[in-house]
């Protein structure tokens, strides 16, 4: 392993970190306290991306993992309860059984994978290298990634944000506009806690 | 949340910066990491950190959950109207196919074609993302009593 490059040890503690974020959501009961660490852990992943030079996915990563999906998981969590049911021991071992063969099948693919950093790898060959070259030709813009986002695969980023209208459409369809009164007689659920302010 | 005072007043501090910095990032998008996807998230934030400070009522005068739908179905439309744009305008001399910036500009010679169509289909992603994830914190936000002043 070469010890010369610095940033190595940088990863080495963010996929730590991670993995201690990991092990603290599936071990805690508090929904809160896991909603909150699954914001962690986006953030770390964020910065993990940036230490990957993939700044564009760091962003996004840090804007919808950290920043909507929190707010929208605890707008979740206040219509259910406030902690989760320990499963049972079954469920346990049916679990156990799952990730065990997911992991081993992981393990034994890690050969096949290519080196970090191997610029021989079909992710830096073929048709990126392509994008790279033609992009200050065809498009003319210093950010590969937007002209590849929006100009060479235009169609996917059209079918993209089609996707994300169909989210909206779906959420709307099962909670409604969000516009109607308050069902506060319904939130048998929700705390009493209210205070007069 | 009356009483929050520290909050009320950071957060109208940055309430204006956070859409500032989403507007940077929108055209920016050219240069620099960034693009409509997470300039849309952006701006999404700042309403949504507004309505958890000054209460969701406040939020929907100032962004209405009608102009909210009105604008996801309307990022969708701009983006497949530059495609049918393209379709007609004849910039390149031939046909064009969908999405094909090129076509928009006559002038090949300094890309102006792409650089449009792809701030016309960024303003597009821009419009459907913000809107759809205010409409779908609306609607959660619809259902959801206020949180509560000891949760804070």
């Amino acid at each position: 392993m070469d010890m010369s490059d610095i940033t190595q040890f940088l990863d080495y503690a963010l996929i730590a970190m991670l993995l201690a974020v990991g092990f603290a959501i599936v071990r805690l009961r508090n929904l809160f306290a896991v909603v909150m660490l699954t914001g962690v852990y986006s953030l770390l992943s964020a910065a993990w991306f940036v230490s990957l030079d993939a700044v564009d996915v760091a962003f996004t990563e840090a804007a919808v993992g950290a920043g909507i999906s929190t707010v929208l998981m605890l707008g979740a969590m206040l219509l259910t309860a406030r902690e989760s049911e320990p499963a049972g021991a079954k469920r346990h071992w049916a679990a156990l059984s799952v990730v065990v063969a997911a992991g081993a099948a992981l393990i034994f693919a890690i050969p096949d994978m290519p080196v970090y950093g191997d610029p021989d790898s079909p992710a830096n060959a073929y048709i990126g290298m392509e994008y790279m070259e033609r992009t200050p030709e065809e498009i003319a813009v210093p950010n590969v990634v937007t002209a590849v986002l929006a100009s060479y695969r235009g169609y996917d980023t059209m079918g993209e944000t089609v996707v994300i209208f169909t989210a909206a459409l779906g959420v709307m369809l099962l909670l409604g506009f969000g516009t109607g009164r308050r069902e506060e007689d319904e939130d048998d659920d929700a705390p009493k806690t209210e205070t007069k302010s | 949340m009356n009483q929050h005072l520290i909050l009320r007043v950071v957060s109208k501090l940055l309430i204006p910066m956070i859409v500032v910095f989403g507007f940077y990032v929108q055209f920016h998008g050219d240069f620099g990491p960034g693009g409509g996807f997470q300039a849309g998230v952006i701006l999404a934030v700042a309403v949504i950190l507004y309505a958890l400070i000054f209460g969701v009522e406040a939020a929907r005068k100032a962004v209405p959950p009608a102009a909210v739908r009105i604008g996801a179905a309307l990022g969708v439309l701009i983006y497949s109207g530059v495609g049918v744009v393209t379709l007609f305008a004849g910039g390149t001399g031939e046909a064009a196919n969908f999405l094909d910036y090129n076509a928009l500009i006559a002038d090949q010679s300094h890309h102006a074609g792409q650089h449009y169509g792809i701030m016309f289909v960024e303003l597009g992603v821009l419009c459907t993302v913000t809107s759809v994830m205010l409409a779908i914190f609306y609607a959660f936000a619809g259902r959801v009593p206020d949180i509560p002043d000891e949760e804070w």
